[in-house]
This record gives C-alpha cells, structure tokens and sequence, in this order.
C-alpha cells in the first residue's frame, strides 16, 4: 500500500469521517428546533396531533444524535492520530475554541438528552419543554463554535506568529471572523432546509403508503410551507456568502467559476470540462457576462482569474462541479416547494396530486447532497492551505505510515457504510410505524426495550 | 491577554482538570462498558432492563471521554500529537467499538425486531473491544511506548486487567440500580470480577516497576515511599471488606445497595492516582513534561476562564440527572 501518498490517505481519512459526522448534525440542529416547536405547539392546543409528530421526530432525533456523537469523537482524536501539525502550529487558537465546544455545547445536550428522551413522565412538562430546548441550543451552539474555528481557517485574523506557533492576539477577531457571520448563516438555514426536506419526504412517503393520519399532514404542511421560506433567503445568503469569498479567497471563486483569465465580461459557465494542464475549459456552455454580474452586479465588472494564482489555488474540478451541484439542488429545492406549497394553500394536502407527492419523497435527502457538495466546494477551496496562508496541509500531516492508514480507513468506511445504510431503513420503518399512534398505546417501542413482547404495536396493520 | 495566575500554574491545573476528566471517564462509562460486556449473561426482558439502566446516562458519560481527549489536545497540543501518534491502531478500534457501542442503544430498540439480536452482538462486542483497547493504551501509555515482547504482553495484560474493572464497576452499578434475582446475579458477578480485577491490580502493580526504571525509583525511593504506602494498604483494605460485605446477603429494603458501587470509584481513584503519581509531572515518560508540552498561557487562561464557570455547572446538571432517573431501573419509555 505504500504506492499511496499518506497524506492523500490522511485526507481522504478524514474527508470520510467528516462527511459521514455532518450528514446527522446537519439533521439535530435543525430538527431540535422543529422538536421545540412541535412541543409548544401541543402545549398551547393540546391536539394530540402534534404530540405524534414530536414522538415520531424525536425517535429520528435521538438516532441522528447517536450516530452524530460517536462520528464526532472520531474526529477529535484524528487530529492528534493523523495531523498533529495542526495543534502544534494553531493550538493556541484551535485549543480555546474547540474547548468551548465541549464545555458550552455537547454537555449541555448530553445530559439534557436524556432528560428529553425518557423524562417525559419523570418530571414536570416545563421541565420537559425546557429540556428540549436546552438540547436544540446545545446543538445550535456547538454548530457556532465549529463555525468558528472553520470560518478561522479559511480566513485567519487576530494572530501572530512567535517563534513558528501562532498566538491569538485578538479574540473578539478571531471569533467574528470575516466569514463566519455568513458561513453560520448558511450553515444554519442548510440545516434547516434538510429537515424541512426530510420530513416533508418522509411524511409524503407515509402519506402516499396510506394517508397516516392527522399527524402526518400536518408536518407534511409546516416541512413545505418552512421549506417554501428557507429556500429564498438560502440563495440570498449564499450569494453573500459567495461575495464575501470573492473578497477573502478569490482564487476559491475562481475555481468555482472555472475563469482563468482576470478580465471584464466574464460569462457565467452552465456546463464545462475544466481542464487544468491545458488551464482551459472544454465543452464549455456560458452564460455572456454571468458571473461578471453575479460577482459585480456588472456586466463589465473585472473578476479574478486562476492564472494570476498558478500553483497557488485549489483543484478546479471539484469546486466547479460541487458547486453546480449545490446550487442545482437549490433551484430544484425552490420550484418544488413553492409549487407544492402553493397546491397545499390551494387545495389541501389531501388534494395533492400524487406526482407532487412523489417528487417530495425523490428530494428526501436532497438536503444532505447540497449541505456536502457546498462543504466540499469549502473545504478543497481552501488547499493547498490547511490555514489560509499560515500552514500548508502537506505540513500538518503526521508520521503514519500508508498501510496503517489504508487499514484504518478501509475499516471506516466500512462501518460507515453499514450504518447509513441501517439509519436509511430505520427511519423509513419508523415513518411506517408512525400511524401505530392512532391505536392506543404503547404507541411507539420503546428505547432499550425494541418492541415489548406483549406490547403488539410492532406491524400494526395500517 | 495576560494570564490571571502564575504560568506555572496553569499546566499543573490543567493537568490536573484532565486527569479527573479521564478520571470520571473511567468510572462513568466504565459502568456503561461493564453493563455493555454483561449483557452477553442475561436475555429477553433482563438484558433490555441492564441497557435501560444506562439508557439515559451514557451519553454524558462518554462526554467525559471527549473533555478529558480535548483537554489533551489543548493544553498539551504537543503530546497530543506524540501519544496518538504513537496509539494509532488501538486509537481507531476503539473509535470503532465506541461507534458500535454507542449506535446500537438506538438501532437495537428501532430496527425490525428479527435484526435486534444483531444489534445485541454490535452493543456487546463493542463494550468488549472498547474496554481492551482502552486497557491497551493505558499499559503502552505506562511503559512510554516501548515495543519490546515483555512489553506487550503486559500490554494485553493491562487490557484484561481493564475488561475485569469494568466488569467489576457495571456489576456494582447493577446492584444499585436492579432488584430481584437479576441483582442477585449481579452481586455474584460483582464477586468473581472483584477477585479478578484485585489479581490484575496486584499483576500490573509488580510488573510494572520491573519493567520501567524509572517507576521503579519512583516507588521504592525513601521518603516518597512512605507518601505512597496507604495506597496498596487502602486498596488492600478496601477489597477484601467488599469481598466480605459482596457475601453476605444483600439488606432488607434494598439498604446500601449503594456500597459497592461508592468502593469500585474509589479503587479507580486510588489506582488512578498510583498512576498518576508515577508519572507526575511527565506526560510522555521522562520524554515530554507538563510545562514543554503546554499550549501558551493567554490560550490556557482563556480556557480556565471558561472551565471555571462551565465545569461547576455540568457537574450539577449529571447530578440532576442521575437524580430524576434515580431508584431502581425501569424499561425507559418515551412516554
């Protein structure tokens, strides 16, 4: 195995485990929040419709919580098992804000958790509701400080550098960052738009099987009217976003754009084969002066190209077709859910024809493409940097050998694969258990106990 | 921003701060991996009860895993990087049997029924392989990483010495928190583990200062060794009183069903401090001390300002929680 780089193989170590990790953070910080709401709602009213709609989703919670938590713990030791240079350059940075994570953020959801999941009938309701929102803050929190430390590395302020290690000088800098107001944003609201999108595709899903109840319909309706909101004020955000990288990282813009030459008039490229030992674009469909405007809001508007940052900028290809990616989901996320809100206003959720139904559940996990696909346009628009401008990637790599990480990794991924692929079918046999709830109780197995043996909820005949 | 105390300080305390985060680690979630390996012992309605009895704490406690893994990170980025460098392999199987230990309370309760014994295996052997990777760190961790073949099997001695504890400690927490013959049952397990975790203590104890030097100095160095004597005498003590208080029949009223659990922390304690001692102020022996290893002193005053407000404040919410979820176990439910 030592014809591989290790450094490759680190990367694509940690590639792995940090895709597989935000794919369930990505569902609990925004589910938490849905969780909350949910419960006030059957606080106010009382509607036991919304209480099913909280057991169903808390279940899907506490499975996305799980699996969250063991991927994150992998990462933690990572940076000490596969890129020690990275806490020995940027400790001092990384250290404080990577510390605040665990003290503010994954305590407070840990133990409140439990409190949340099987506390129900332990303490009083407020208690309950209280400990349900601590667990969303929580998750909300911990997404801030990652935020943080990530936006920190794309784009570094408030250091110095003493004898090789780099010391914070200014705290309140390094925190608000330059792009981290709008990378928490976006972060934030893909998060969002993946639960509005799964819960509307599973709830569909449910919906088509067999009507599922008074519950179902309801969340089918908040997941699309939610969806129907997000969505315009994603792509206004991400366009700030992508300003903001314009001014910061413009070589990542580059490359998401596939403009080699600095110039006036840049046309926005639809579909290309960027080609990097050429440094030239094949096959290429343009809009005339796209991205000249998008970028400037003017057509002559001059944008940076590749060349002026030749050895000094990311892979083109990977950034230019992650990119598209992302935002073809999100121009499909947009028609879908105002179309299917706008038939939902009109005609009831019952009226819906069953096409509309369908192409919900296609955009199920829509969420979770476009939430990666824009990480990796991110991530690998930062290299050759680990640290923009402060430690090259290559730098930070340890002293273990290929074989050992081959062997490790192949080990992930094989873990990784068998548990997505249980996650995916126990979500959809939750969804289908969901319509127990309509016949009495116990209405949902139980944790820790799987379905009782005397309790013949399990398989309930719809 | 200028540090608040003398620099010299600030590593000592957050060695210390880690140490009892690894600490408590040992202990909280060495109850979980326990009832985790001694699920394999019971079926049906008891497993489900054993799981459910850690159902709501586990989390928590394997964030003491995380604090005490980012505090080394932190405040000694430099030993970080040496020790898990070092611990590569045993590093990512245990962060594979964490995964499965920790997926399989969800999975075994919201998979089909016919794949719940499936899960029941992955909750098993991931508790089994957590608690022998974790053993095997500490014995490559007190020998400074030497490869030798004594070595190693002391090693793989630490890592059954390790499985024996924490069977040990989630037997005692099982006395606590079941009742009828299930308890009874766990009272014996508890006295067969006790006996083997009272041998692995007492193997580990004298191989150790033959097998390292400089341990051996450290031990059997007058005065030191007089400071250190009431450890070996309180731990000898303590054993063989809960041997004698594990045969007898358990109390009317379920009264100090508590005991042993209370015993089994403070024999890790007081391992974990014989440890600790040894090394102090080393992190890497006789290679790294605390005060090369640590991170400046504005990012370990920045920390400490946090960890002072914070730490107060999450031992009181685990508190609270150990205390809604007190009294026996009952099969948890979401209602």
């Amino acid at each position: 195995m030592d014809a591989l780089d290790p450094l490759i193989l680190a990367r694509i170590q940690f590639a792995a485990n940090i895709s597989f990790h935000i794919l369930f953070p990505t569902i609990t910080i925004a589910l938490g929040w849905a969780l909350l709401g949910f419960k006030l709602a059957y606080n106010r009213t009382k509607d036991e419709a919304w209480m099913d709609a909280y057991r169903l989703w808390v279940k899907v919670f506490a499975l996305s919580f799980a699996m969250g938590v063991v991927s994150g713990i992998t990462m933690s030791f990572q940076f000490g098992t596969n890129w020690p240079g990275f806490m020995e350059k940027v400790g001092n940075i990384a250290g404080p804000l990577l510390a605040y994570e665990v003290l503010t953020a994954f305590f407070l959801e840990a133990v409140f958790l439990g409190i949340m999941l099987f506390g129900f009938s332990r303490v009083p309701n407020w208690v309950h509701t209280l400990a349900t929102f601590l667990v969303a803050a929580g998750t909300t929190l911990s997404a801030f400080w990652i935020i943080v430390l990530n936006s920190w590395m794309q784009t570094p302020v408030g250091y110095e550098i003493r004898d090789g290690v780099v010391h914070a000088t200014d705290w309140w800098a390094i925190v608000f960052n330059p792009s981290m107001p709008y990378r928490l944003t976006h972060m934030l609201i893909a998060s969002a738009l993946t639960v509005a999108f799964l819960i509307a595709g599973m709830s569909a899903w449910r919906w088509l099987k067999d009507g599922g109840g008074e519950g179902v319909r309801r969340t089918l309706k908040a997941a699309v009217y939610a969806a129907a909101l997000l969505i315009p004020l994603q792509i206004f955000v991400g366009d700030l976003h992508g300003l903001n990288t314009l001014e910061h990282q413009p070589q990542k813009v580059a490359a998401m754009e596939a403009n080699w030459e600095t110039r006036s008039h840049v046309p926005l490229v639809l579909f290309a084969i960027p080609d990097e030992g050429a440094r030239a674009n094949h096959l290429e469909v343009a809009v005339p002066s796209g991205a000249s405007l998008i970028l400037k809001h003017e057509a002559a508007g001059v944008v940076p190209g590749l060349n002026d940052y030749a050895g000094n900028h990311p892979p083109v290809a990977p950034l230019f077709w992650g990119f598209r990616i992302m935002v073809g989901i999100g121009v499909a996320m947009l028609a879908l859910s105002w179309f299917a809100a706008w038939t939902i206003r009109r005609r009831g959720v019952d009226a819906m024809p069953r096409w509309l139904a369908r192409a919900l559940v296609a955009m199920t996990f829509s969420g979770w493409v476009a939430t990666l696909a824009g990480w990796y346009v991110t991530e690998i628009g930062r290299q050759p940097w680990l640290v923009t401008g402060v430690l090259r990637t290559a730098d930070a790599v340890g002293p273990v050998g290929s074989a050992m990480v081959a062997s490790s990794l192949t080990l992930y991924l094989i873990v990784y694969a068998a548990l997505l692929t249980a996650y995916i079918a126990v979500l959809y046999r939750l969804a289908r258990l969901g319509k127990a709830a309509r016949q009495g109780k116990p209405m949902f197995p139980l944790p820790g106990v799987a379905e009782g043996p005397a309790e013949p909820q399990s398989e309930a005949p719809a | 921003m200028t540090p608040f105390i003398d620099p010299w300080w600030l590593p000592v305390i957050f060695a210390g701060l880690m140490g009892l985060s690894i600490l408590l680690y040992v202990i909280l979630d060495g109850y979980d991996l326990g009832v985790g390996m001694l699920t394999r012992l019971e079926k049906d309605e008891n497993r489900d009860l054993m799981v459910a009895s850690i159902g709501p704490f586990w989390d928590a406690n394997e964030t003491w895993l995380v604090l005490g893994i980012g505090l080394l990170l932190v405040a000694f980025p430099v030993a970080h990087g040496l020790i898990l460098t070092q611990l590569y392999l045993p590093v990512a199987l245990m962060l594979v049997a964490l995964i499965l230990r920790g997926v399989s309370f969800e999975f075994r309760a919201k998979a089909p029924p016919e794949h719940k014994a499936r899960w029941d295996h992955a909750f098993f052997y991931g508790s089994l392989l957590t608690a022998l990777c974790q053993g095997y760190m500490l014995g490559a961790y007190v020998l400074g990483f030497d490869q030798s073949f004594a070595a190693v099997l002391f090693c793989l001695l630490a890592a059954l010495g390790l499985v024996a504890g924490y069977i040990f400690v989630g037997a005692c927490w099982l006395i606590y928190k079941v009742e009828g013959d299930l308890q009874k049952r766990a009272v014996r397990w508890a006295e067969v583990s006790l006996w083997a975790t009272a041998l692995a203590m007492a193997i580990i104890s004298i191989a150790t200062p033959l097998l390292s030097e400089r341990i051996f100095d450290r031990w059997f160095r007058l005065p030191e060794i007089i400071a250190l004597l009431p450890i070996p005498i309180a731990s000898a003590t303590l054993f063989v009183g809960l041997a004698i208080f594990l045969r007898r029949p358990l109390r009317a009223k379920d009264e100090l069903s508590w005991v042993p659990l209370a015993v089994a922390g403070i024999l890790f304690a007081l391992g974990f401090v014989g440890i600790a001692y040894s090394f102090y102020p080393y992190l890497i022996a006789d290679r790294l001390d605390i005060w090369q290893a640590a991170a400046s002193p504005e990012a370990l005053s920045i920390i400490l300002i946090g960890a002072l407000f914070v730490l107060p404040v999450i031992l009181g919410y685990s508190v609270l929680a150990h205390w809604i979820f007190r009294g026996k176990a009952t099969h948890l439910s979401y209602e």
